[in-house]
């Protein structure tokens, strides 16, 4: 395919899949924007007060960065996760099959799917922040930049949990016992150096916790991991979920019979 | 002659261990009008799962209009439409969508898949359906809208499994027309059915698998002389009580006014009118019991299961 034919292609996909998740937006969005209230009225306001400063912030402004982010990755996860598997399942993945798209366009088009999603939600999440908290951003650039790599490594992740999943029990196992308690534990309620060291060292091999700082030092100026080992481990993510996609597309496993 | 398609000594081994195709070598010519036949699980969707690569095969090649499947595959699928057994359409998307979309992943431009998508679905009387999700069509809709969404790239090879299963008599008729059109202007097509008059109707070549192996491959016109005799059925004015026993032998009586009559390709059929007048018996109407083909394609594959 030319480069333009390429392009038209991945338009194809991307605008599908913005569709698909847009049309029933009061599943897909609705959902973690309600979550992610419940969160600042109950965490941040009710019991926030009590807890006082977290790192020198007020505990909502604090939490507000990683519930954001933990919106986001469960967003871009489940999005391409359920879509990947639905086309499985019924088997419209043949339509790309049949035509003459590369398999790397299969991957980019899904995962700015998944991107697309999770900013969406993202940014209605931030929408609502604002009526409980005043948002400072303290660096656009890397807000913007760590949002949409961590929402492309999960966005991956999705794909190679969709091209496994045989039903739909499975797509939801990884959410439950992965993604939510490394989420939980990345970092988004409690700076790890309230922890004692043995934990915060346990902590470190949490990858949720690197992309979870960063994004908070693009709003607060505060991290408990520096912003070049952030960058680096989602870096790295993301070559390396790339390329397993890519090796399980290029078999056709799950895919082709 | 240049083909459209060459299939050499495909095999294939699913993942449970069954070997659903045995060395399966076919040619399609190009502009050829191609009936792949066969009972249920002969593996006609296995091999046409491979040739439009939805099924990985365990060896054997695949050449489209030259293009290797492998070593060239994009310009391979380009060329080739399917219209695949099963639905495998988005149920919720809109069937205009489906066809836009199609033709983008064949990287032709939403503006042009649009005017492609009035074109083919105004052919197949679906373009008032053309906003309604697919799940709201019709069986015999949906297998339509499969054959509009085959066309939208514009392939020079169709090939299409079971398109009128499940289709009505007057809408089968006017896909058949539609087919013939397409063939007569240029697109070579690969079709399989269990209606074997369709085949004997529209196809000029033919082959029959039988579990995974091409059991016969030869020109429609070919096959049919191979048939060495034909049942005639005679309906009679008046009923018949019991058959003469002075009749020739080859008349067998179904009911009261049926007659059969087997004869022989190389006899000729003025004897047994004669004979029946002369018993005053008068023949209202005479046809074909069975179809021809149908016939032949038994014969072949209980041969094959003899041997
Ligand atoms: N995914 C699969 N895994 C295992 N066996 C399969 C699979 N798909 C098909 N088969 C087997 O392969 C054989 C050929 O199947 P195929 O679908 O090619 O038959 P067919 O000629 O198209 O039959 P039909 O006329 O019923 O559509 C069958 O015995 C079938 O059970
Ligand atoms: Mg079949």
């Amino acid at each position: 395919m030319t480069l333009k034919e390429q392009y038209i292609a991945f338009e194809t996909i991307l605008i599908k899949e913005i569709l698909r998740f847009a049309r029933i937006w009061v599943q897909t969005i609705v959902p973690p924007v309600i979550t992610m209230s419940l969160y600042f009225v109950i965490f941040g306001n009710l019991i926030g007060s009590q807890i006082g400063d977290m790192d020198g912030f007020r505990y909502i402004d604090y939490i507000v960065p990683g519930l954001i982010m933990m919106a986001v990755i469960n967003n871009s996860y489940a999005n391409v996760v359920s879509s990947f598997y639905g086309c499985k399942f019924h088997h419209h993945i043949e339509e790309m099959l049949v035509s003459p798209l590369p398999n790397y366009l299969i991957i980019l088009g899904f995962v700015t799917g998944g991107i697309a999603r999770g900013l969406s939600v993202g940014l209605a999440v931030t929408l609502v922040s604002m009526l409980f908290t005043d948002l400072q951003v303290t660096n656009l650039a890397v807000v913007i930049t760590i949002v949409v790599l961590t929402s492309a490594v999960f966005a991956l992740a999705g794909l190679i949990n969709g091209v496994y999943a045989k039903s739909f029990d499975d797509i939801s196992i990884v959410p439950t016992f992965v993604l939510t308690p490394l989420t939980y534990l990345g970092g988004v309620f409690y700076t790890i150096s309230m922890l004692p060291d043995f934990w915060q060292g346990v902590s470190r091999l949490n990858p949720i916790l690197y992309m979870v700082n960063a994004f908070r030092y693009g709003f607060l100026g505060v991290s408990d991991i520096g912003l070049g080992p952030s960058y680096a481990i989602i870096g790295i993510f993301i070559v390396g979920l790339y390329g397993y996609a890519m090796y399980l597309l290029n078999t056709g496993y799950g895919i082709r019979r | 002659m240049a083909y459209a398609l060459t299939v050499e000594n495909l095999r294939k081994v699913y993942a449970n261990g069954f070997e659903a195709l045995k060395g399966v070598s076919l040619s399609v010519e190009e502009g050829d009008f191609y009936a792949l036949l066969g009972s249920n699980g002969a593996g006609k969707s296995t091999t046409i799962g491979i040739i439009s690569s939805l099924v990985t095969k365990t060896a054997g090649s695949v050449k489209v209009f030259g293009h290797d499947i492998d070593q060239d595959f994009a310009a391979a699928k380009r060329l080739i439409g399917l219209v695949p057994q099963e639905f495998n359409f988005n149920v919720f998307e809109p069937v205009e969508e489906i066809l836009v979309n199609q033709a983008g992943y064949f990287g032709i431009p939403r503006r042009t898949g649009f005017e492609r998508a009035e074109q083919y679905l105004k052919q197949l009387g679906l373009w008032d359906k053309r906003r309604c999700q697919a799940r709201e069509l019709s069986g015999g809709m949906k297998r339509r809208l499969m054959i509009a969404r085959a066309l939208v790239h514009r392939p020079r090879l169709l090939i299409l499994d079971e398109p009128t299963a499940g289709v009505d008599i007057e809408i089968r008729r006017s896909m058949w027309t539609y087919l013939h059109e397409l063939n007569a202007a240029g697109t070579t097509i690969i079709l399989t059915t269990h209606y074997l008059e369709e085949a004997e109707n529209l196809c000029r070549n033919i082959a029959i698998i039988d579990k995974g192996c091409v059991v016969e491959q030869a020109s429609m016109k070919h096959l049919l002389t191979k048939l060495d005799c034909e049942i005639f059925v005679l309906d009679l004015r008046e009923p018949l009580k019991s058959l003469p026993p002075t009749l020739p032998d080859c008349l067998q009586q179904i009911d009261e006014t049926t007659l059969e009559a087997v004869i022989s390709r190389d006899d000729s059929i003025n004897f047994l009118f004669k004979a029946l007048s002369e018993h005053g018996i008068e023949v209202l109407s005479m046809r074909n019991k069975t179809n021809r083909l149908e016939q032949l394609f038994i014969n072949m594959t209980r041969r094959n299961a003899a041997a």
